[in-house]
């Protein structure tokens, strides 16, 4: 396992790019790219990070990069790989996208790719709404939140994204978080080794979004692990493992309160007991069905 | 017929100075610098500087004043200043 002093010093993503400050996409990308070095074609959806990354003529990323409308990514991506095998380069081809472009709009083109399994890295990162166009819900958007399109609180849950391409049979599934950086760092490493379609996805807070103090981005992405609401592991070729990170976390007596994550962010304000009561009954629901998974196979 | 292609190119501050974003700054401690670059790893920004002995400097030029490196310090080494 790699430790926080070994990530490597060369970094690929810019300064005085234009994400809000304490954004947890920026902290996430600017990792991935470290664990991928300079060998990496990236596509990039619309999504905040289309705006972050390039207001023309400028570019903060220094890899090749292709802007693909919201629901063409993995396509694109596809046709990519194809086209550096009849150039001959063995170049990883990374998609990164939003969790709009993943869990709703890109949905059709993610699970075509998938099933194909076309050798491409597809990162998904997960600030659980429509964040680029003002916060509207997604379906990656969690039980009773506020978003600029459900007020009095979301009625749904969300959508299981990682088992649904774990079971579509591909080799690698993974969960990771931005607060987790080792963590993240050698998920990406070991993906990065592999062949076939490779889905991470990756819990990053969005300070706007979110009604969070800027600074508390990376804290309430730990907060999301400690309590349970994001349980981090990886299916490899089929097996079910909980990532160090989530271990502890499984048994009901040692998560933390899930108040302590609500208390931070503005989008759960509104909450009340009963509402938390039910939280906390899908949290209770989804920790156990995963500690039963744990070091079997799944798909 | 020449044809234009849409096609950015990498720079520093694509979006401009983004230190001017900033309302308040974060000035390290270096006695009080355990030198655990846990701010660097998670700098949003890029705008942390790691050097060879694992102490750290800030590019104010661009740094957007968002605090997670002074809240994640583990030893409270970095304070946010107003700037």
């Amino acid at each position: 396992m790699t430790s926080i002093k070994q990530l490597p010093y060369e970094e690929y993503f810019l300064a005085g790019n234009g994400s809000c400050p304490g954004c947890g996409l920026t902290i996430g990308l600017r990792n991935v790219l470290k664990a991928l070095g300079k060998e990496v074609y990236m596509v990039v959806p619309a999504s905040c990070s289309s705006v972050v990354q390039s207001p023309f003529p400028n570019s903060s990323a220094t890899v090749p990069l292709l802007n693909t409308p919201f629901a063409a990514s993995a396509a694109a991506a596809s046709g990519m790989v194809r086209a550096l095998k009849v150039m001959g380069k063995d170049s990883v081809v990374m998609v990164w996208a939003g969790d709009g472009g993943t869990f709703d709009i890109g949905l059709a083109t993610v699970s075509g790719a998938a099933e194909r399994n076309e050798d491409l890295l597809y990162i998904c990162y997960d600030n659980e709404a429509y964040m680029n166009t003002g916060g509207h819900r997604s379906s990656a958007t969690p039980l009773g939140t506020f978003t600029g399109t459900t007020p009095t609180g979301k009625k749904e849950n969300k959508k299981n994204i990682p088992l649904i391409m774990a079971a579509h049979g591909i080799p690698y599934v993974a969960t990771a978080s931005i607060a987790f950086i080792t963590d993240l760092y050698d998920k990406i490493l070991k993906a990065k080794d592999m062949k076939g379609f490779r889905y991470i996805q990756i819990f990053s807070p969005c300070t706007p979004g979110w009604l969070l103090p800027t600074e508390k981005s990376v804290e309430s992405a730990k907060l999301a692990v400690q309590t349970g609401m994001y349980p981090l592991f990886e299916i490899e070729n089929g097996i079910f493992k909980i990532s160090a990170p989530s271990k502890a976390y499984l048994k009901k007596e040692k998560r933390k309160p899930l108040t302590d994550y609500f208390k931070l962010q503005g989008r759960f304000k509104h909450l009340k007991e009963e509402d938390i009561k039910l939280i906390e009954k899908w949290v209770d629901e989804i920790s156990e069905e995963y500690a039963s998974m744990d070091g079997k196979k799944v798909v | 017929m020449r044809v234009l292609i849409p096609k950015s190119k990498p720079s520093k501050g694509a979006v401009g100075k983004t230190g001017l974003w900033r309302t308040s700054k974060p000035v390290v401690n270096h006695d009080k610098c355990i030198k655990c670059v846990i701010c660097w790893a998670f700098c949003p920004e890029t705008t942390i500087f790691r050097f060879q002995d694992n102490s750290v400097d800030i590019d104010y030029e661009y740094c957007k004043g968002c605090g997670v490196c002074a809240n994640e310090c583990p030893v409270n080494a970095i304070e946010m200043v107003e700037d």
